[in-house]
């Protein structure tokens, strides 16, 4: 093929009486229309490039999010095709679904724990790492490495690790004269047992956050040495505020994860004690493919993608009060 | 407190520094033990003789060291099968994201076309859709074609691009200059000669960054396998840990072989992360600086 892709330079290199006529580009041939078509190709072959994404999200993104919605409304069990009942899923759920409650609390209270302990500790491990330390690519790597263990995998590694007869956590508790608690089969203590799980795969918020500190500019702090500025107020006054935007994402990709906390249960725990770890994803999965209630779990999917939805939005919307973009001027947070 | 950088040393006195710096390799030193530890652990017990793993104290390495419990735990359940299995997908995946993911990106990256702009911020958005929105329509979906108990729901969809990976390859894509694409339409190249011959060769480092990634969420994915496959003769490594956990009974026996099947499953993992590490860390940065 013999064109080129610049349309501003189609249009400069051969003028001609077709330019204002966009239209003539999809007649096809013909001198003008021939012109022209340097643009409709290369939206033609744009199209071309992106069809598989195109195809992809219809099938596997669109069609299952609006046949979700829909199926919420329906009594389906696989078994039979699915039958149209109105709202009779959600009353059902909200008014007397005492696991829907119970669910959304469990995952709420993980959410509100693992989220900031995570970013709490990859973002003090990366100010540790950030400080021109030796062994940088050593201690990069400690950290990081639970991050590429397999959730199953470090699911039966805590079990045992939490043992409580003759588990080391135990062990190491008793020897500096703590009491071990029962853990994963604790009511109490089953939920912070699965968010210390999830604290140990922080690693990639840690890296996030390195690379967010690698990327402020020096001469902010060595311009607050000149003050005579010490580094609790470096860190309030120039740290993070150029962090919020890696703080902003971390705390987004955080969240939509948390909330779809799912294997750490289905292994540790199987949901228990007493549904104290039914998670909300485990819930619908139980609805969905060990009851075979597929409208039911349909309703409960589309109340998370609505809560995951809103409190994705919200955040984005409060963050314009606190997050800094670079591009500004940057001696303002000075 | 520890101080950040060089020049913020030289406000604070030496010994300040020095006590600082202590301070700083004393707390990575214990968080590094922190985040190690249950690994070692890991090892250690899948070396061990069952007596020994219930011992209390625990015994820290045990002597000598069993390494029979890996060929036992092989025995105990088909893990060589599960292995195979899920390296057969993970590979089937890398090889779909690579090649879709990268010709997706190039229509978004280096050609325009109307509505670009907001199908790109749709491909961003469906990144935050929760995967069990989309699962239970899914299923349905495959069970209708009778992809069920197959690997095709595992593996099709990579063929059709996730939308992460695009969009880093996409960010890799608008950092290559522009002329050397320009001077092979000038010479009559088509796009798709463009993207094979010109974008994909100078391209290694992002492709290496997305088969690592897709690697890694194929060989560790658990959902999906466990919604899709039935047959323990389909299992993937993840699910046979998981039978081989349910099937130990009350979970407290046979913990030495468990941790050797475990081990040999984080293997390749840890492999991949040390030899690439430098893809690990672009990646992520890339990832997070975007946001």
């Amino acid at each position: 093929m013999t064109t080129r892709s610049v349309a501003e330079r189609a249009g400069t290199t051969r003028p001609g009486p077709a330019l204002g006529r966009p239209a003539a580009a999809a007649r096809g041939p013909g001198p003008g229309g021939r012109r022209l078509s340097l643009v409709a190709r290369e939206a033609i072959w744009g199209y071309v490039f992106i069809s598989p994404w195109i195809v992809g999200f219809l099938a596997f993104s669109l069609f299952p999010i609006l046949a979700v919605l829909y199926l919420g409304f329906t009594e389906y069990s696989i078994f039979e095709p699915p039958k149209w009942v109105g709202p009779r899923n959600y009353i059902k759920i909200f008014g007397d679904d005492r696991l829907f409650y119970t669910t959304l609390y469990n995952t709420i209270y993980y959410v509100l724990l693992a989220v900031p302990g995570q970013m709490l500790l990859g973002f003090g491990v990366a100010l540790l790492l950030n400080q021109n330390v030796r062994w940088l690519v050593f201690w990069r790597s400690a950290f990081y490495l639970p991050v590429v263990v397999p959730y199953i995998v470090s699911s039966l590694l805590f079990v045992w690790l939490l043992e409580p007869q003759v588990g080391v956590l135990k062990y190491a508790l008793n020897a500096v004269g703590l009491p071990s608690p029962q853990w994963l089969q604790s009511e109490l203590w089953a939920k912070p047992a699965i968010v210390l799980l999830s604290l140990w795969h922080m690693g990639s918020y840690m890296l996030i956050f390195l690379a967010g500190l690698q990327g402020i500019p020096d001469h902010l702090y060595e311009a607050a040495d000149l003050d005579g500025a010490n580094s609790i107020y470096k860190l309030r006054h120039i740290t993070i505020p150029m962090l919020t935007p890696t703080i902003l994402f971390n705390l987004v990709i955080g969240i939509i994860n948390s909330f779809q906390v799912f294997t750490f249960a289905y292994v540790m725990t199987k949901g228990g004690p007493l549904n104290s770890t039914l998670f909300y994803v485990y819930y619908i999965y139980r609805r969905a493919f060990e009851f075979f209630e597929m409208g039911y779990a349909a309703a409960l999917a589309t109340i998370l993608f609505v809560v995951v939805l809103v409190v994705t939005l919200a955040i984005f919307t409060w963050s314009k009060h606190w997050v800094y973009y670079e591009g500004g001027d940057a001696g303002r947070t000075l | 407190m520890a101080t950040r950088s060089i020049s913020s040393a030289t406000m604070a006195g030496p010994t300040r520094l020095r006590v600082g710096r202590a301070l700083s390799y004393l707390l990575l030193a214990l968080g590094a033990f922190v985040m190690l530890f249950p690994l070692f652990w890991m090892v250690s017990t899948s070396l061990k003789l069952l007596p020994d793993t219930r011992a209390y104290p625990p015994v820290w390495w045990p002597t000598p060291a069993h390494w029979e419990n890996y060929p036992e735990s092989l025995a105990f359940q088909p893990f060589g099968r599960y292995f195979v299995n899920s390296l057969s997908i993970a590979l089937a995946v890398v090889a779909g994201e690579l090649l879709s993911c990268s010709f997706v990106a190039y229509g978004f990256a280096r050609l325009r076309f109307p509505g670009r702009d907001v199908l790109f911020v749709l491909l961003v958005s469906t990144m935050m859709v929760p995967f069990i929105v989309r699962l239970v329509p899914l299923f349905l979906l495959f069970q209708r074609l009778g992809w069920v108990n197959t690997y095709y729901p595992l593996i099709v969809p990579s063929f059709f691009g996730t939308p992460f990976f695009i969009f880093l390859m996409r960010q890799f894509f608008l950092t290559i200059p522009g002329d050397l694409a320009e001077a092979a339409r000038i010479d009559g190249a088509g796009e798709i000669r463009i993207w094979w011959n010109i974008f994909l060769p100078l391209s290694g480092p992002a492709l290496a960054v997305v088969a690592i990634f897709a690697f890694q969420q194929a060989w560790n994915d658990f959902l999906a396998p466990l919604i899709f496959i039935n047959d323990t003769d389909k299992f993937t490594a993840a699910l046979g840990l998981a039978h081989m956990m349910g099937q130990s009974g009350a979970s407290t026996e046979y913990w030495n072989l468990l941790m050797a099947a475990a081990t040999m499953m984080v293997m390749p993992m840890v492999a991949l992360f040390v030899g690439a590490q430098r893809y690990f860390v672009r990646g992520v940065a890339l990832s997070g600086i975007k946001g």
